[in-house]
């Protein structure tokens, strides 16, 4: 059975780009509202400088020949109306100063005149906001530029800036929370029809290969056509393959028994002690390739039914009884005697009763395979809470001294029994379908001397 | 007392006039010594010694190691020794709203918030540099002897009827600040003028009348005292009620159209050399706990917002840049022009 490797998720990548996405919008959101709020500070404090520079170039006046300038109240308690900022202005006319701070700088960009001109700069260590106003004046015969300068520092303004800034990374990440579990709704939602998809996959059967019918998305439509595509392929070559491994089985058998009959009949012909064991040697080949043909059979079988296991609830010990029962005749042959005790109710398992027979026809023949004349085979099946043990003893040979791990790979043979036919499939096929079931297979010597002990465990049911 | 003051103030200056160290001049100077002194709060202020010494002493109470010099000076000398001279002072306490702030306003205050600076309401403290400690009406000061018989007058209009209808009565015997000399007399003849054009035509009758210009409270108040004069316009509310007791003849008035509100004001200058000493010296003063304190011992009443919601007449001077405006060069000679044209009549 092959793994599929979970790389990555559907829904956590299509999360991790919604996420995104409401992270760039975040910032974003958070960049313009405090350039936005800025830009609207900054043009609050720039309008109230032009208010206040307006203000002191109306009150400015030529009297005889001399500027006058008087500064009306409003036009500095204004400034101070917004923020406790410090104030400074100045008059100047043409290059000389009227009245005020002699020394505040002018903006750099001289400006036409009525309009204004603003500059941020340092003034007296702290900066300020430079707003000039430029007016033509009459004095005497002479026109002069009158400029009124009106500064404001931007201490407040820069506290202002952080609390917006403050605002808008909270209105930012209030947006990202809010939009991140939106993205989490979303990207369930999207994720359903898919999750409903693989349930109703998952749920069904070992045995169904019928088409998936459910509505489904467009997108999954051609995953699903590919599925049943697939589906059917596979049901229909598991029927071939089944039908095949009962061809098989008919076609290598058949021969077989015929080439055995048929050399039995002959040897009753003939009378040279030579020609006689001639056919002896062919009924023993034919006897080795039915029976080689056989396991392959049967191996092929548990390969394919261990993938779809039919479970039903068996009785161990009628299951081993019954397959003593099919192997009697063979070990009556040889003088075996075999012997079944355990309980006889209880010692249930979950599994498919084709395999298990299989499984103990198998430890069964090898037993009475290696096992010498006379002697006995005793099958105990034995239970505790969680397992069913089946252990078949018997007096012979023995495992050798060789890798027992190798005697369950697949044409393994154990190395003290090379003067014995075996295909090397026998434990193979326990040992697949004893793992199928979620059990295991123990190799050990017989406890009570001569012999070997096979047991299988198996979850009980 | 006032004479002895006056003496003694007199000869202080003549020493501070002597001294080559200080190019202001100082009025008063006093050294508050205590045994090993750990630190020197020197004090540089418009107001009297005699005023303020009780406070110093409730301040060296709490501070038994601490050392305090108190020197006074005129608003405009202070305002050289700070603005001009850089002089050394740990404390600036003036009348003088506009020049506090222009001192807070051109950088020559450090900042100081504490628990006590927080407690202050918002109108009575700027930029966290300069704090409000005192509230001080402007009012009138008369002689009760001088009115009789006279209808008393609850407003400027009433008191310049009074004056135009009876010129003997009041000749030469009105008086008022010299705005030209007195920082606080500037202070409260400009805040007049924003408030009605009635400063105008009150200089007009006083200067019809012959009024007397003075530098300072305590003389012109001395003056209605002695009889000499009958009223005094503009003076500090808080100083002429110091004389009432001793003077029954004496009475104050606070006007009804508006009553002018000047604060006291305290500030830590860029010169101070312990500014932390200096910042518990405006705790002392600022805080809610010791205000009715201050008052017992000055004389001088505290911040208080429920006296200024209670008399409707009164309006605090705002502290702000607006203030910066009666200190423009040209504005200041244009408005003492216009002031002495009316008051100083040929």
């Amino acid at each position: 059975m092959t793994t599929v490797h979970a790389r990555g998720s559907l829904r956590r990548r299509l999360l991790l780009q919604l996420l995104l996405v409401a992270a760039i919008l975040s910032v974003a959101l958070y960049f313009t509202v405090r350039a936005l709020a800025q830009q609207a500070a900054e043009t609050t404090q720039d309008n109230i400088l032009i208010a206040s520079a307006t203000a002191i170039s109306e009150a400015a006046r030529a009297e005889r020949g001399q500027i006058l300038v008087d500064v009306p109240y409003s036009a500095l308690s204004m400034l101070g109306s917004i923020a406790e900022e410090r104030v400074f202005y100045r008059v100047t006319a043409d290059d000389l100063t009227v009245t005020g701070y002699d020394d505040l700088p002018m903006p750099p960009a001289a400006s036409e005149v009525g309009a204004a001109v603003f500059a941020t700069s340092i003034y007296k260590s702290d900066e300020v906001r430079v707003a000039a106003l430029p007016r033509r004046l009459t004095v005497g015969d002479e026109t002069v530029i009158l400029t009124v300068l009106v500064a404001q520092t931007r201490l407040g303004l820069a506290a202002v800036s952080l609390q917006i800034s403050i605002a808008a990374a909270a209105a930012g990440v209030g947006f990202f929370l809010l939009s991140g579990a939106l993205s989490w709704f979303a990207t369930n939602n999207a994720m359903r029809p898919l999750n409903r998809l693989a349930q109703s996959v998952e749920r069904r059967g070992p045995q169904d290969l019928s088409p998936v019918e459910t509505s489904a998305p467009t997108e999954l439509v051609p995953l699903l056509q590919s599925l049943n595509t697939f589906m059917a392929r596979l049901s229909a070559s598991l029927a071939r393959t089944e039908d095949f491994i009962a061809e098989a089985a008919h076609h290598v058998r058949t021969p077989l028994a015929t080439v055995r009959t048929q050399s039995e009949i002959a040897m009753r012909s003939v009378r040279k002690p030579e020609n006689k064991q001639i056919l002896r040697e062919v009924i023993r080949a034919a006897d080795e390739s039915s029976r080689s043909a056989g396991q392959l059979l049967d191996h092929a079988m548990v390969a394919l039914r261990s993938d779809n296991l039919e479970k039903e609830k068996l009785n161990m010990k009628d299951l081993a009884q019954d397959v003593i029962r099919s192997i009697s005749p063979t070990a009556d042959l040889k003088d075996i005697r075999i012997t079944c005790s355990g309980s006889d109710t209880t010692s249930s398992v979950e599994g498919d009763p084709i395999l298990l027979q299989n499984a103990l026809r198998n430890l069964l023949d090898n037993a009475v395979k290696y096992s010498p004349e006379d002697s006995r085979i005793r099958v105990e099946i034995s239970e505790d809470t969680s397992t069913v043990q089946v252990d078949v003893l018997d007096e012979g040979r023995g495992l050798g001294n060789g890798d027992r791990q190798r005697l369950t790979q697949r044409f393994g043979r154990g190395d003290n029994v090379k003067d014995i036919i075996g295909s090397g499939l026998g434990l193979t096929i326990v040992d697949e379908v004893v793992r199928a079931h979620g059990g295991t297979l123990a190799l050990t010597d017989n406890p009570e001397g001569r012999g070997t002990c096979a047991s299988i465990t198996l979850p009980s049911a | 007392m006032r004479l002895h003051n006056f003496a003694l103030g007199l000869i202080t200056g003549l020493i501070a006039l002597a001294t080559p160290a200080h190019a202001f001049v100082a009025e008063e100077e006093r050294l508050f010594d205590v045994d090993n002194p750990s630190a020197t709060l020197n004090i540089i202020s418009t107001a009297d010694l005699d005023i303020f010494s009780p406070l110093v002493d409730a301040f060296q109470e709490r501070n038994p190691t601490v050392r305090v010099r108190y020197v006074t000076a005129s608003s405009s000398e202070l305002m050289k020794a700070l603005f001009e001279e850089n002089a050394e002072f740990d404390i600036a306490i003036s009348s003088a709203m506009d020049l506090q702030t222009k001192l807070v306003n051109d950088g020559f205050a450090e900042r100081h918030v504490s628990a006590e600076t927080g407690s202050l309401p918002s109108w009575a403290k700027w930029r966290d540099r300069l704090f409000a400690f005192t509230q001080e009406p402007a009012v009138l000061v008369y002689s009760r002897e001088a009115f009789e018989g006279l209808p008393q007058p609850t407003n400027r209009d009433e008191l310049i009827a009074l004056l135009r209808e009876n010129p003997d009565r009041f000749n030469g015997r009105v008086g008022t600040y010299d705005i030209r000399e007195s920082g606080a007399g500037y202070l409260f003849a400009t805040q007049d003028s924003r408030q009605s054009e009635s400063l105008w035509r009150m200089a007009e009758v006083m200067g019809r009348l012959n009024a007397r210009l003075y530098c300072c409270s305590s003389q012109m108040i001395g003056d209605v005292a002695d009889g000499q004069l009958a009223l005094a316009y503009n003076v500090l509310g808080s100083y002429a009620a110091q004389h009432l007791e001793n003077h029954p003849d004496l009475d104050i008035l606070q006007f009804k159209d508006f009553t002018t509100v000047m604060l006291r004001t305290v500030l830590i200058p860029t010169t101070a050399r312990d500014a932390d000493l200096a910042g518990q010296f405006i705790d002392f003063l600022v805080s809610a706990e010791n205000r009715q304190l201050i008052e017992d011992l000055t004389g001088l009443p505290s911040i208080d917002p429920a006296v200024l919601q209670r008399e409707a007449a009164f309006r605090p001077i705002r502290l702000g840049p607006g203030l910066l405006v009666y200190l423009d060069q040209l504005k200041r000679r244009t408005f003492i022009r216009a002031w002495l044209n009316a008051m100083v009549q040929p």
